[in-house]
């Protein structure tokens, strides 16, 4: 069992103030493997408070970060699966998910975590899964006026991934959950 | 020389143990042998080695408590009128012929003891002699254990209510009386000690006091501990006593100690009812005595005690106890010019302290403390005692932590006066102090007024104050203030929108005057703020509240325009740019197509203009183009006008591989899938075949450099968006023009001659992959 800690489009301090108490006293130190940063943190003060949290932290650049040298993606390993990170304001059109396959396929990943629309999605596609966990803080979106906080955990196990999906909704954390299973066809580049 | 004279000392000490322990021997025979004269002889010679004049007080009393053990064996013996066969009463008489004076009074002492015991006389009879007796000896060290020792034989046989040796009316007075008189006698010993001998040695004795003054405060313990006093013999009698030996006796040594003594051992009902006497006694005490240590001790303990239970703060307000304190206080430091910051401002800390626990309610205390406070300090020119700005600090941070509510500390007119006599520094942290209190408590400020009091007390973080070194800036410290403020925006709300209006700009206001370093970290929050406003509007459409042109999108439009224009003063043009956007789409979402096309007007003047930087430059096309998909609120003309420039610029930037990508970017903005937007397939495919010739010619510039033709990743790009829109149903994109751009890419991978990429391998593969899967199922792919 591997935690994947999924999570951006924070915008602090542009556009909120801090993470929902609810979501600190649910993130502590030492309960997970690695996490994956969408981007637009906005500062320093966020990434230090992840790297806190575990020391694997991937970030991706978002068009807000304060860190121009965040990578605008990244690509990594974690047991059985691939996984790809992109912020997603570079793939037009936004929140598009045949857009957003076309990026996976090239980098030729299972699972493609993304952000930018602070909108949850979970999305299985013939090339593998795209996930946005959403903003973690509920910030202000053009892309949607609807926005509750939210964060995802995966849990890696073998050839299966499952993605809890945390969500503050009235001020209680909801949680649910989605099982996908990777089929271990070999797809070797001749 | 020193050293000489503690060995002396070690020597004398020595040779007084020696003397004791040899006569203890002898005595230790007579009292086995009941030889009652034998026993009075040698304890005589025994107590005569504490006659010496040789000991400091420290080794004085390794000996007395010698003496004092053997003396209670010789006690044990006195007691036993059938080993002796003398009567309690003439043994009383007997040890008074004693060749010295004060062996004859430590035995007096003892058998005082026994007399007392035997109940042959009353207590206080006995006890007055004694007290008298021990005037004999005016030698202040030899006096003060003397009576030391008198105190403590005499401890368990006081007589108090309820005690055995109780005696009948006024008992508790003869207690009270000889106490009291033994406690004057030993503190006129212990004062006198501080004039014997040369001046030069004066702090040696102070030392030396230093070490003997519990001895003359048990007294005031034992006082503490009778059953008979209660409050009225304390108010009456006790209190005004012992004030009066310490006022009149004009030593500070003692005065400061008895001062605080009398404070911790006689419990908080007493002082609290005995307040105005207690204070009356400080401004009489000699200038150079501590008193506001010893009024910040008061002020804790009665703290305390309020802190301890709710019942007893009635008996705070009846007493007057704030207004009789912030007097004493007002008195002392008016009367002690001299006194420094630092000792004034911890009073009025304790004093804070004391209002916050037992007067928590009462605002226009705490305010008062604090316009005390702002008085004292506006009297001396500069505060730069670390440890004054310290207890500044702490003055400031208690209503802080007590009211958990920064709207509750907005309140007090004198808070913002103290904040000012801080230095920068110092002032600056106040004010992360504060913004850390209401980011922790999440308060909501939601006020104009009280959006002003706030930015008054943070002004040090909002701009430069005057004298502020520039250079002394720690780049770390600046950005975590500046990001402190821009966080604190967010809790500047109201729900009622002129307001939430009137907030904003009062922010800006405040915002604007910190100058282009501040402005990148602010502008940001406050757009969003004004943004999520706006939102906020859309929803209550319809409403027209009364005669005032209410608070209207248009006009915080308006406002936005002008909020980036400030950026660009920093100048700041990435940023203008992503907000211009942000403030585009808003716009769309308000159906302002005027609005929305100014605001893309201006994000292509700072891409024009002000963006230089290839890469920032790629990234602002890009969200330039991801915004203008977006809109639906363009006519044709304006529409088009945007989407050339759009295009144009995408065709033109620095390198190929990104002119490329940004022009099939360019291709969704004639392809929006809903149902009204546009779906213009020629221009698409227009779009599309140019970035393929971009494509193409970067291959050829790639061969030429390198000899061999670059990885074919672009043209799998541009493969996957042939195959995006042929299946949304473009028809001008051709399953034989897949095809064909299929052979193109296999031409070109065989044209590599250089190693492989397997990236670009993985990428078609996949897409491949994509095809196959797409032909399965059926549906347009068709083939």
């Amino acid at each position: 069992m591997v935690l994947v800690l999924a999570i951006g489009d924070l915008h602090i301090p542009h556009r909120a103030p801090d993470l929902p108490p609810k979501f600190k006293s649910m993130l502590v130190p030492g309960k997970i493997q690695h996490i994956i940063c969408t981007g637009n943190l906005c500062v320093k003060e966020v990434h230090d408070y992840f790297k806190s949290l575990c020391p694997d932290l991937h970030v991706t650049r978002g068009e807000f970060d304060e860190d121009s040298r965040y990578p605008e993606n990244k690509t990594l390993t974690i047991g059985q699966f691939k996984l790809g990170i992109c912020h997603g304001h570079q793939v037009i059109p936004w929140g598009d998910l045949d857009s957003l396959a076309m990026l996976q396929r090239q980098l030729d990943v299972d699972i493609l975590v993304t952000g930018h629309t602070h909108q949850f999605k979970a999305y299985k596609h013939e090339g593998g899964v795209v996930i946005n966990p959403g903003s973690a803080t509920g910030a202000y979106s053009s892309f949607t006026y609807d926005v509750n906080p939210s964060f995802v955990l995966m849990d890696i196990d073998g050839l299966r991934v499952v993605v809890y999906v945390y969500e503050l909704i009235d001020g209680e954390v909801k949680v649910d959950k989605i099982d996908f299973k990777k089929t271990a066809t070999t797809r070797s580049a001749q | 020389m020193m050293l000489n004279g503690a060995e002396d000392e070690e020597k004398w000490l020595a040779e007084g143990i020696a003397g004791i322990q040899h006569n203890a021997f002898y005595m230790h025979r007579a009292l086995d042998s009941n030889n009652l004269r034998e026993a009075l002889k040698y304890s005589a010679q025994m107590l005569s080695e504490l006659r010496t004049s040789k000991l400091s007080p420290h080794k004085y009393y390794d000996l007395y408590m010698r003496a004092f053990d053997e003396l209670r064996k010789l006690e044990i013996f006195f007691k036993d009128e059938g080993k002796h066969g003398v009567s309690v009463v003439d043994l009383y008489e007997l040890v008074q012929h004693a060749g010295n004076i004060l062996p004859r009074l430590y035995l007096l002492c003892t058998v005082g003891s026994v007399y007392i015991k035997s109940k042959e006389a009353p207590a206080k009879e006995v006890l007055k002699d004694l007290v008298e007796m021990c005037r004999g000896v005016q030698h202040p060290l030899r006096g003060l254990f003397l009576r030391s020792y008198l105190a403590q034989v005499s401890r368990d046989k006081l007589p108090d209510i309820g005690s055995e040796y109780e005696g009948d009316a006024d008992t508790v007075m003869d207690a009270v009386e000889f106490v009291l008189q033994n406690f004057t006698e030993m503190n006129k010993l212990w004062v006198r000690m501080q004039h014997q001998g040369p001046g030069r040695l004066r702090e040696k004795r102070e030392k030396e006091r230093n070490e003997l003054r519990d001895l003359v405060g048990k007294n005031l313990h034992v006082l503490s501990q009778i059953e008979g006093v209660d409050l009225e013999m304390y108010k009456e009698t006790v209190l005004p006593r012992v004030l009066e030996q310490v006022v009149n006796c004009k030593d500070d040594l003692s005065q400061y100690y008895l001062m605080d003594c009398i404070i911790q051992v006689f419990p908080d009902e007493y002082h609290l009812q005995t307040l105005e006497t207690l204070l009356g006694a400080c401004p009489q005490l000699q200038p150079t005595v501590d008193i506001k240590t010893v009024l910040s001790r008061l002020m804790d303990r009665l703290s305390n005690y309020a802190a301890s239970s709710a019942d007893v703060l009635p008996e705070f307000l009846q007493v007057e106890a704030f207004a009789k304190l912030s007097n004493a206080i007002g008195k002392v430091i008016e009367a002690q010019v001299d006194m420094p910051a630092v000792g004034a401002i911890t009073l009025y800390v304790s004093l804070l302290t004391f209002t916050l626990r037992v007067h928590p309610d009462r605002l226009d205390y705490v305010d008062l403390v604090l316009g005390a406070c702002v008085k004292k300090l506006s009297s001396i020119p500069k505060l730069d005692d670390s440890r004054a700005t310290k207890q500044v600090v702490a003055l400031l941070s208690a209503p802080l932590e007590k009211y958990n509510d920064i709207v509750t500390a907005l309140t007090l007119s004198n808070y913002p006066r103290v904040m000012d006599h801080l230095d920068n520094g110092t002032n600056k942290v106040m004010a992360m102090v504060i913004i850390q209190s209401i980011m922790k408590n999440n308060t909501c400020i939601s006020t104009v007024d009280k959006v002003e009091v706030l930015f008054e007390l943070i002004k040090g973080l909002i701009k430069d104050t005057d004298g502020a070194d520039v250079d002394e800036l720690d780049e770390e410290d600046f950005k975590d203030e500046q990001n402190a403020v821009a966080r604190l925006i967010h809790m500047l709300y109201n729900n009622e929108p002129e307001e939430m209006l009137k907030i904003i700009c009062t922010v800006r206001k405040h915002t604007m005057a910190g100058g282009p370093k501040r402005l990148p970290f602010t502008v940001p929050s406050l757009v969003f703020s004004a943004l999520r406003l706006i939102r906020q509007l859309q929803g209550q459409e319809g409403d027209i509240v009364g005669e005032e042109v209410p608070a209207t999108p248009k006009k915080i439009f308006q406002l936005l325009n002008q909020i980036i224009e400030d950026l660009s003063n920093v100048p700041s043009p990435e940023l203008a740019l992503r907000l211009s956007l942000q403030c585009a789409e808003a716009a769309n979402d308000c159906d302002l197509e005027h609005v929305a096309y100014e605001f893309f007007t201006q994000a292509f003047v700072l891409y024009e203009e002000e963006i230089a930087d290839s890469k920032a430059q790629v990234t602002a096309i890009h969200l330039i183009i991801g915004t203008l998909q977006r809109m639906n609120v363009f006519g044709v003309e304006n529409r088009d006008t945007l989407t050339h420039k759009a295009t144009g610029y995408s065709a033109r930037l620095l390198k190929k591989p990104d002119q490329c990508r940004a022009v099939y970017a360019c291709s969704h903005l004639f392809w929006v899938d809903d149902q009204d937007g546009i779906k213009d397939g020629e221009r698409v495919l227009l779009c599309l075949k140019r970035a393929l010739r971009i494509a193409n010619a970067a291959q050829q510039m790639a061969n030429v450099a390198r000899g061999s033709s670059g990885p074919v990743t672009l043209f799998v790009e541009i493969l996957n968006k042939y195959l995006y829109f042929f299946e949304k149903g473009n028809q001008q994109i051709t399953g034989a023009a897949i095809q064909g751009l299929i052979e193109l890419i296999n031409t070109e991978k065989q044209n590599d001659s250089a190693t492989p990429d397997s990236a670009s391998d993985a990428f078609l593969a996949s897409t491949m992959r994509y095809i196959q899967f797409q032909r399965q199922k059926g549906g347009i792919m068709g083939r």
